[in-house]
C-alpha cells in the first residue's frame, strides 16, 4: 500500500486534483482511500457526489471513545473509500490537534490494515503546513510520499517551498520523501517552464501539468470528478496522465528547499520581469 | 567554617561553575555573587530570566503564581481552572494556606478543587461552551460572591478567551466574573503570575465598596498569605494594638475586604515580590502609601509595628504599639534564650521564594544563627539589591509580555493620607516610603548570594560547606535530608506554623531547636558505609 499525501497553498486545487487522481486510479482498477484532513470536511464531495460525510471527529464527538469505523467511512465513486477527519469550525479550538486525533483513531480503527486491500491511502491536507497538527500526515511515517500542488503564481510557490522545509524536517526521522510536483496551470506566463526550473531546484520533478479548462469547474459544480462527470473530455485524459505517472513513480527525494532570494530570482527570471 | 567567607565562597563558585558548558557557565555566573551589602560597592546579581534548559530549577508556572499564590487563598471566590483536570488537582490546598470563616454563614470555598477538566475534544473544538458550563454550575451550586477563572497552557494554545467568558457569564449571573490569562507558560517563573493576578484584582475587585468603616488607624497587609496561620497571629497582634485591618492580600481574606481595601490609609508590604504591583497601583490611583514591613522575626515584628505607629504618628497609638511589645516580648525572650544557647553560631542556607530568603534571615539571627548563603527562585534585581536599581532593570521581552496596567489617580476617590508637610518630616527623620533596600543589604559581606539555584549547586553547596539547616521546598527536601541535613520547608512550613509575629517567633525557635539540634542526621549513613565490613578468612 501506498500512502500519499497532498499539500499546496490553500486554494489552489489540492482537493479537485486529488479526487480526480483518485478516481482514475480507481478507473484502474487500485483500491483507494481518501482521507480528508481539513475542517472544513470537503476532501471528498466529489466522489461521494456532496457533502454527506459525518466526519471523523463529529462522530468522536457524539458518540465518545466507541466509534465504528463504518461510522466514519463511506464508498464514493468507483469503490473508492471516503474519510473526513473534520475539525472545529473557524477560529475555534485546535485544528492541527484535531487531524492528530483523527488520524491516531483511524489507526486504532484499522482502518489501514491489510484486511482492506488498500493499494492507495491519500491525505488532502488544508493549505500550508502552519502547525504540527498539519505535518501529521508526514510524520512518524503515515505517510511516504508528498505531492504537492503548485502553480506558477508566487504565493503558491512561496507555499510549496515551506512545505519542502516541512519534508525535510520529518525526511531523517519517518523517511517520508517527495514525489514531485503538480502544477495545477493558473495560465501564468512561462509557467510550465518555470515550475519544471523550480522543481529541478528542489532536486525533484514536475509530474504533470494540469491545464487550465472550465470543464474541471462544471463537473465540480455537478458534484462530480470530471472522469465521472464526462469521461471522454480531453481533461479527464490529463487526469489519467497524472494518475498514470503517480503509480509508476520511482523518483522520491528528500527536497533541497531555496532561499527566499533564490525563489524570488528565479521568478524574475521567468516570469514578472519578462 | 572559616572566617574568611569571601574567599571561601570565591573558590566554591568556581568549581560550581566549571562543570557547565561555556555559554551556560557564562549565564550561571551573573547569578552567583559574593555579597557586599554596601550600596556603592554592591555588586549586580542577574535575576528574572530564563532559565537555561536542562537545568533543575525550583520554579513554578506562571498559572502556578496567580491562582496558586495570590487568588488562591481567597475563601469566598470560586476559582475555576480551566484546563486538563493536573493543573486543579496539584495546586488544591498545597500551600498550606489557612481561612477562617467569620460564621456559620460565611463561605469556605478553598477546600474545593474547580476545573473544567478539559479532555481532547475540547482541546479540539474549543473548551468555551464547556467553561460556560462549569461558571454556571458553580454558581448555582454555591452561591458565590465572585468567581475566577484562570487560563491554563492549552487554553492559550487554542485561544479560548477566557475574559469573554468572564464577561457574559457576568452578566448573565449578576455576580463579578473575571478571567486570569495565566498561562503557565507566560513569563520565566510564578513571578508573571503574581502580576498578572495583581492587575486582575485590581481591575475588577479593588475598589468596589466605598463604604469606610469607623476605626482610627485602617491598614491593608500585603503579601502575607497566612500559610501555617501567619495571618491570624498578625491580626490578633494588630488587633491588640488597635489597628484596623481593611484586607490581607491574600492570607485569611474574603473578596469582600478586598473590593473595600481602598479606604485604609496605609498599605504595609510583606512579601515586595508578590504584591508590589497593587501597592503601587493602590498609591498613584488612591493616594495609599505604602511602606515595607516584615512580620517573620520578634525584632522585626516590633520594629514593623512601631513603623505604622510612626506613620500615623498618633501618641496613643504609639503608647499601645509599645505596651502590646512590652507584654509580648518577655515569653518570646524566655524561649528564644533557650534555644539560642543550643544554636548559637551555627550557619544557615535559605534558597527559596521572592522574600522568604530575606525575612527568615531575620528570625535566624534572633537565634544567633548565620545565613552563610541565599537566594531567591523567582524574585528579580529589586528584591535583592532595593528598589534603587529598578530605574537600571533593564525590561526584556519576558517581562513585556506581561500586561503592565496604566493607572491613573480616581477624579473622586483619590484623598492625600498625609500633608506634603508631614511626609516632608516623616522622611527627614529616616521614614522610607515606597521602598524596600532587598536582601543583600541586609546580608553579611562576603556571604554567598545565588538566584535561581540549580539542583546541581544547591548538592554541591551543601557537600563542601555542610551548612546545620537548609530551608528550601518540597522539591528539595528529602534531597537534603538524605545528605544529613536538616531541611526545613519555608513554602509550607512542613506540618508546622504559623512562625510570624511574636507567638510565630516562639514556634520558629523550638522547631529549629529541634531540628538542628536532633542526634538523628548522624544516623543517616549505615554503620557499613562509614566503617568497611569485617573481613575474615578460613583457618586451614
Amino acid at each position: 500500500m501506498r500512502k500519499i499525501a497532498i499539500y499546496g497553498k490553500g486554494g489552489i486545487g489540492k482537493s479537485t486534483t486529488t479526487q480526480n487522481t483518485v478516481a482514475a486510479l480507481a478507473e484502474m482498477g487500485k483500491k483507494v482511500m481518501v482521507v480528508g484532513c481539513d475542517p472544513k470536511a470537503d476532501s471528498t464531495r466529489l466522489l461521494l457526489g456532496g457533502l454527506a460525510q459525518k466526519s471523523v471527529l463529529d462522530t468522536l464527538r457524539d458518540e465518545g471513545e466507541d466509534v465504528d469505523l463504518d461510522a466514519v467511512m463511506r464508498n464514493g465513486f468507483s469503490g473508492t473509500l471516503c474519510v473526513e477527519s473534520g475539525g472545529p469550525e473557524p477560529g475555534v479550538g485546535c485544528a492541527g490537534r484535531g487531524i492528530i486525533t483523527s488520524i491516531n483513531l483511524l489507526e486504532q480503527l484499522g482502518a489501514f490494515e491489510e484486511d482492506k486491500e488498500l493499494d492507495y491511502v491519500f491525505y488532502d491536507v488544508l493549505g500550508d503546513v502552519v502547525c504540527g497538527g498539519f505535518a501529521m500526515p508526514i510524520r512518524e511515517g503515515k505517510a511516504q510520499e508528498i505531492y504537492i500542488v503548485v502553480s506558477g503564481e508566487m504565493m503558491a510557490m512561496y507555499a510549496a517551498n515551506n512545505i519542502c522545509k516541512g519534508i525535510v524536517k520529518y525526511a531523517e526521522a519517518g523517511g517520508v520523501r517527495l514525489g514531485g510536483l503538480i502544477c495545477n496551470s493558473r495560465k501564468v506566463d512561462n509557467e510550465r517552464q518555470m515550475i519544471e526550473e523550480l522543481a529541478k531546484r528542489l532536486g525533484t520533478q514536475m509530474i504533470h501539468f494540469v491545464p487550465r479548462d472550465n470543464m474541471v469547474q462544471k463537473a465540480e459544480i455537478n458534484r462530480k470528478t470530471v472522469i465521472d462527470y464526462d469521461p471522454g473530455h480531453p481533461q479527464a485524459d490529463e487526469y489519467r496522465t497524472l494518475a498514470k505517472r503517480i503509480d509508476e513513480n520511482d523518483m522520491f527525494v528528500i527536497p533541497k528547499p531555496l532561499s527566499i532570494e533564490a525563489l524570488e530570482n528565479l521568478l524574475i527570471e521567468f516570469g514578472i520581469a519578462n | 567554617m572559616s572566617e574568611n567567607l569571601a574567599e571561601v565562597f570565591a573558590t566554591t563558585r568556581e568549581k560550581l561553575l566549571k562543570v557547565y558548558p561555556t555559554k551556560a557557565a557564562r549565564k550561571r555566573a551573573k547569578h552567583m555573587v559574593i555579597n557586599d551589602p554596601n550600596p556603592e560597592t554592591m555588586p549586580e546579581i542577574e535575576a528574572n530570566v530564563r532559565t537555561i534548559p536542562g537545568i533543575i530549577t525550583q520554579r513554578g508556572c506562571t498559572y502556578a503564581g496567580c491562582k496558586g499564590v495570590v487568588v488562591g487563598p481567597i475563601r469566598d471566590i470560586v476559582n475555576i481552572t480551566h484546563g486538563p483536570i493536573g493543573c486543579g488537582f496539584y495546586s488544591w490546598l498545597t500551600r498550606r494556606n489557612q481561612t477562617k470563616p467569620i460564621d456559620d454563614n460565611d463561605y469556605n470555598l478553598m477546600n474545593y478543587c474547580f476545573s473544567t477538566d478539559m479532555q481532547e475534544d475540547d482541546i479540539v473544538f474549543g473548551g468555551e461552551k464547556k467553561l460556560r458550563q462549569a461558571v454556571r454550575e458553580a454558581y448555582e451550586i454555591f452561591k458565590p460572591k465572585a468567581i475566577g477563572i484562570f487560563a491554563t497552557c492549552p487554553v492559550g494554545l487554542i485561544g479560548d478567551d477566557v475574559h469573554a467568558v468572564a464577561r457574559e457569564m457576568k452578566e448573565e449571573l449578576g455576580i463579578n466574573v473575571f478571567g486570569f490569562s495565566c498561562e503557565g507558560y507566560k513569563g520565566v517563573s510564578q513571578s508573571a503570575g503574581h502580576h498578572i493576578a495583581n492587575n486582575q484584582l485590581f481591575k475588577h475587585v479593588i475598589g468596589l465598596d466605598d463604604t469606610v468603616r469607623d476605626s482610627k488607624y485602617k491598614i491593608n497587609l500585603l503579601g502575607e498569605y497566612n500559610i501555617g496561620g501567619d495571618a491570624f497571629e498578625i491580626e490578633r497582634i494588630l488587633e491588640k494594638c488597635g489597628i484596623d485591618l481593611i484586607a490581607t492580600f491574600s492570607g485569611n481574606s474574603s473578596y469582600d475586604y478586598f473590593a473595600n481595601a481602598h479606604t485604609a490609609d496605609l498599605n504595609c508590604v510583606m512579601c515586595h515580590r508578590s504584591i508590589n504591583y497593587v501597592a503601587d497601583m493602590m498609591e498613584v490611583k488612591y493616594g495609599i502609601p505604602w511602606i515595607k514591613v516584615n512580620f517573620i522575626g520578634a525584632e522585626s515584628t516590633a520594629k514593623s509595628l512601631r513603623k505604622i505607629a510612626k506613620y500615623f504618628g498618633d501618641p496613643e497609638l504609639t503608647e499601645r504599639v509599645e505596651a502590646v511589645i512590652a507584654e509580648e516580648m518577655p515569653e518570646v525572650e524566655k524561649h528564644r534564650a533557650e534555644a539560642r544557647s543550643r544554636c548559637e553560631g551555627k550557619t544557615v542556607m535559605l534558597f527559596v521564594g521572592g522574600s522568604r530568603a530575606h525575612h527568615y534571615q531575620d528570625l535566624f539571627s534572633e537565634l544567633g544563627m548565620k545565613t552563610v548563603a541565599a537566594g531567591y527562585e523567582f524574585a528579580h534585581r529589586d528584591d535583592y539589591e532595593g528598589r534603587r536599581v529598578l530605574p537600571k532593570i533593564k525590561i526584556d521581552a519576558d517581562s513585556r509580555n506581561i500586561e503592565e496596567l496604566t493607572v491613573e489617580p480616581d477624579p473622586e476617590r483619590y484623598r492625600f493620607r498625609k500633608t506634603e508637610a508631614e511626609v516632608a518630616e516623616l522622611k527627614a527623620q529616616g521614614f522610607e516610603f515606597s521602598d524596600y533596600e532587598g536582601m543583600m543589604a541586609q546580608m553579611a559581606k562576603g556571604t554567598l548570594v545565588i538566584d535561581d539555584i540549580s539542583h546541581y549547586e544547591m548538592e554541591k553547596l551543601i557537600a563542601y560547606h555542610k551548612p546545620d539547616i537548609f530551608c528550601a521546598g518540597i522539591k528539595e527536601k528529602y534531597v537534603i535530608q538524605k545528605m544529613g541535613v536538616p531541611c526545613k520547608q519555608l513554602h509550607s512550613y512542613d506540618y508546622s506554623g504559623p512562625y510570624a509575629g511574636f507567638r510565630g517567633a516562639v514556634n520558629f525557635y523550638h522547631d529549629i531547636d529541634r531540628l538542628v539540634n536532633s542526634k538523628i542526621w548522624n544516623y543517616i549513613q549505615a554503620p557499613w558505609q562509614k566503617s568497611p565490613e569485617l573481613i575474615a578468612t578460613y583457618v586451614k
